[in-house]
């Protein structure tokens, strides 16, 4: 996918996702040597869809670990280096195998700087590929946001493009709270410009991806470009629909969503996991809370269905699409 | 790429020059170490249940005398606890009440630069390692989830869950490994505790990276009321090490002679870089698992009879008394000693110190988060709202 780099990364370039990544990786090994990375398959390999490429090779099998197979293992044994003083960046290959680890993220992880009286900071990064779209097997399409959300002591983040891709991952390893880091994988072949001397300010806030006065349409990580599409398909039914792109859902920066939804009245958020619980409801209940004399008609949620992830053959019709959310979105109108 | 761990293992040497299979290094010795008998007469070598690769040398008096200090600081604090409980000034306390031999050897096999990795039971143990009783029990009264620094005593937090520490005494151990530094890390669990995923997560990893970690399971023969042979079928604890690669060892978990010549060796071992290791201690919870359970129904009091009959304190007092290297000038030191870490002990229980609940809010992030900052405000209007109704009640 890529090729490796002596220096930290500079200029602006044209990059896919992954490719985004894989120098966010690099950066932060080669400017902090603390950081270490683990997981399965990230070495010689360099991942299953690349985005370690190289980076083995650059930095060494005691900086890049190629882990045995054990997702509590990989976690829990990066919050003992954590301990330690290193930056650990850990990778879970694939969404649904998150969950042997989950104890040790959201009962050890999560906790431990509390448990510590902030003694110790954990500043362990869980990267994370999730989500559906790529016509896997089971377990390989999942969005469990909701899940770890819910979790005090852990931030949750994800973004939408290769510039945030970049300095969203730099920002997670940097931050001395752990971070669980849900990359967008049916995205990472999609290239976009990465300026790599602009920072992101705020990379974890919830940012306007399109302007538009009619309704906002809510969205993170790889739901983002379907709800563009939606608002740019909504053009011709009239409608002038903006677009937030979340990067933090927790924290979630509710102050920028409800302003904005109260300046047009209307909202639809979309996800791809279960409405039900999902975490489309706490950001519902967020805007009742907070904008719900300027709005316009109830709040909609576009989302998956309560039911498991369904087989490929069968995904695109559980996943949102257009015609769904412009559909919630002529609710908003006739309601 | 070459994986590291296809280099030349040392164990092989070490086989090698013993002249045994790497199957019977691997494997704990048959029976198990003891060096003091029940009765508290040192058995001779040759059954002491050493066998080629397996032989260790009998620790020095002092040793045994420092040890036998921390075991009657180690019972006094136990019963002192368990009393407390029970007049219901503290809520809850797993006493280690006949396993302070091994708690105690756990603690004294390391040195200031290594690590414990402790679970609830382990207070003595991280009392003997230097932890301030009082820090210890905040704890076990309610006040937070942890009340001392591990970075002080390069003790970490005690673990609720079992086994979780496990991995992160192996991450800390890597770390050790990666910077080169000759740290040991001891990770304590129980026979119930073998049983859960992550202790096998942690003794592969540890195995695969070769890193300087003993496993130190204390088999005290119940997880609350579950015995033993609920948790494994295998020929003993110990041997569940041989199929990680790492080498096991059985050792009479009451006799804390045997207990610091095992771990000692092991950690002596495990700074050479031979680590990792698992020592499996023989040993008997003497008490119920805490003040909400009831022993009686579930074991036989002729079995707890039969295990008060090889108490760790009374064997090596039986032992020390019998070389001479115990006078009553030494025994009334120590249990002086004793009673003044138990007269802290009840202090810290007779003053309540003062809980601010706005403290919940300040380690949950590093930096308070807006929601955090929101309901912490909260909170504060209605705890001044309380204060201003009793001041007016």
């Amino acid at each position: 996918m890529t090729t490796v780099f002596d220096e930290v990364t500079t200029g602006t370039k044209k990059l896919t996702i992954g490719q985004a990544v894989n120098r966010a990786l690099h950066d932060a090994l080669a400017t902090d040597e603390r950081v270490l990375l683990q997981g399965e398959d990230i070495g010689a390999l360099g991942g299953v869809y690349r985005v370690t490429e190289g980076l083995a090779a650059r930095f060494g099998s005691d900086r890049v670990v190629d882990a045995p197979l054990g997702e509590a293992g990989i976690v829990g044994t990066s919050i003992g280096l954590a301990q330690a003083g290193f930056v650990p960046v850990a990778e879970i290959q694939f969404d649904g195998f998150v969950y042997p680890a989950f104890d040790q993220i959201v009962s050890q992880l999560a906790k431990m700087h509390s448990r510590f009286q902030g003694s110790q900071q954990f500043p362990v990064t869980i990267r994370l590929p999730y989500g559906g779209g790529i016509g896997s097997v089971e377990h390989h399409s999942e969005s469990p946001e909701a899940y770890f959300a819910h979790t005090a002591g852990l931030k949750v983040v994800t973004y939408s493009n290769a510039h945030d891709a970049y300095w969203v991952t730099r920002a997670a390893i940097a931050s001395a709270d752990p971070v669980l880091l849900l990359e967008p994988k049916k995205h990472y072949f999609v290239r976009g410009e990465v300026d790599f001397d602009a920072p992101t300010e705020n990379p974890f806030a919830t940012v306007e991806a399109r302007p538009g006065t009619d309704g906002t349409l809510l969205a993170w990580g790889p739901q983002v470009s379907t709800a563009l599409a939606a608002a740019e398909a909504g053009v011709e039914d009239g409608y002038d629909l903006q677009v937030l792109d979340i990067r933090g859902l927790s924290p979630l920066d509710m102050t920028t969503i409800a302003n904005a939804v109260k300046a047009t009245g209307r909202a639809v958020i979309v996800h791809e996991s279960s409405t039900f619980a999902g975490f489309g409801a706490e950001i519902s209940a967020g805007l009742m809370e907070q904008a719900f004399l300027s709005l316009e008609a109830p709040v909609q949620r576009v989302g998956g269905y309560h039911m498991p992830y369904p087989p490929s053959r069968l995904e695109q019709d559980y996943l949102p699409s257009v015609d769904r959310i412009l559909d919630a979105v002529d609710e908003t109108f006739t309601y | 790429m070459m994986p590291e761990n296809a280099q030349p293992d040392p164990t092989d040497e070490k086989v090698k020059r013993l002249g045994i299979s790497l199957e019977d290094y691997l494997l704990p010795t048959h029976g198990r170490i003891q060096m003091i008998s029940e009765s508290g007469e040192l058995l001779p070598v040759d059954e002491q249940g050493s066998t080629p690769g397996h032989e260790y040398p009998m620790p020095t008096t002092q040793e045994l005398l420092d040890g036998y200090r921390q075991l009657v600081i180690g019972r006094r604090v136990n019963d002192q606890n368990y009393a407390l409980v029970r007049q219901g000034r503290m809520a809850v306390y797993p006493s280690s009440h006949g396993q302070e031999a091994s708690e105690v050897a756990a603690a004294l096999c390391l040195e200031p630069r290594d690590w414990l990795f402790p679970t609830y039971r382990d207070t003595v143990a991280v009392i003997a390692r230097g932890v301030d009783p009082m820090e210890v029990m905040t704890n076990f009264r309610g006040n937070w989830h942890q009340g001392y620094n591990p970075h002080e005593n390069n003790t970490s937090v005690q673990s609720t869950p079992l086994t979780t520490q496990l991995l992160h005494a192996v991450g800390m151990a890597h770390a050790a490994r990666l910077r080169g530094e000759e740290m040991v890390v001891l990770g304590m669990v129980g026979d119930g505790g073998t049983s859960e995923g992550d202790f096998h997560e942690a003794l592969n990893f540890a195995s695969v990276f070769k890193l300087p970690v003993i496993f130190f399971v204390q088999n005290n023969k119940y997880a609350i009321s579950v015995p033993l042979s609920r948790q494994t079928a295998a020929p003993s604890l110990a041997h569940k090490a041989v199929g990680y690669g790492m080498a096991g060892e059985l050792v009479d978990g009451n006799d804390l002679a045997a207990l610091l010549a095992v771990l000692g060796r092991a950690v002596k071992l495990c700074r050479e870089g031979r680590g990792p290791f698992l020592v499996e201690a023989d040993t008997y919870r003497m008490q119920s698992h805490t003040n909400a359970d009831d022993a009686t129904r579930y074991r036989e009091g002729e079995e707890v009879d039969e295990w008060t009959k090889r108490d760790p304190l009374t064997r090596m007092r039986t032992y020390l008394k019998h070389e001479g290297a115990l006078t009553e000038e030494l025994e009334s030191e120590y249990t002086s000693d004793a009673e003044t870490v138990a007269a802290s002990l009840r202090d810290a229980m007779g003053q309540d110190a003062e809980l601010n609940p706005l403290d919940l809010f300040d380690h949950v992030y590093t930096v308070q988060t807006p929601q955090l900052a929101e309901q912490r405000a909260q909170l504060a209007e209605e705890l001044s709202r309380d204060a201003h109704t009793e001041h007016q009640g």
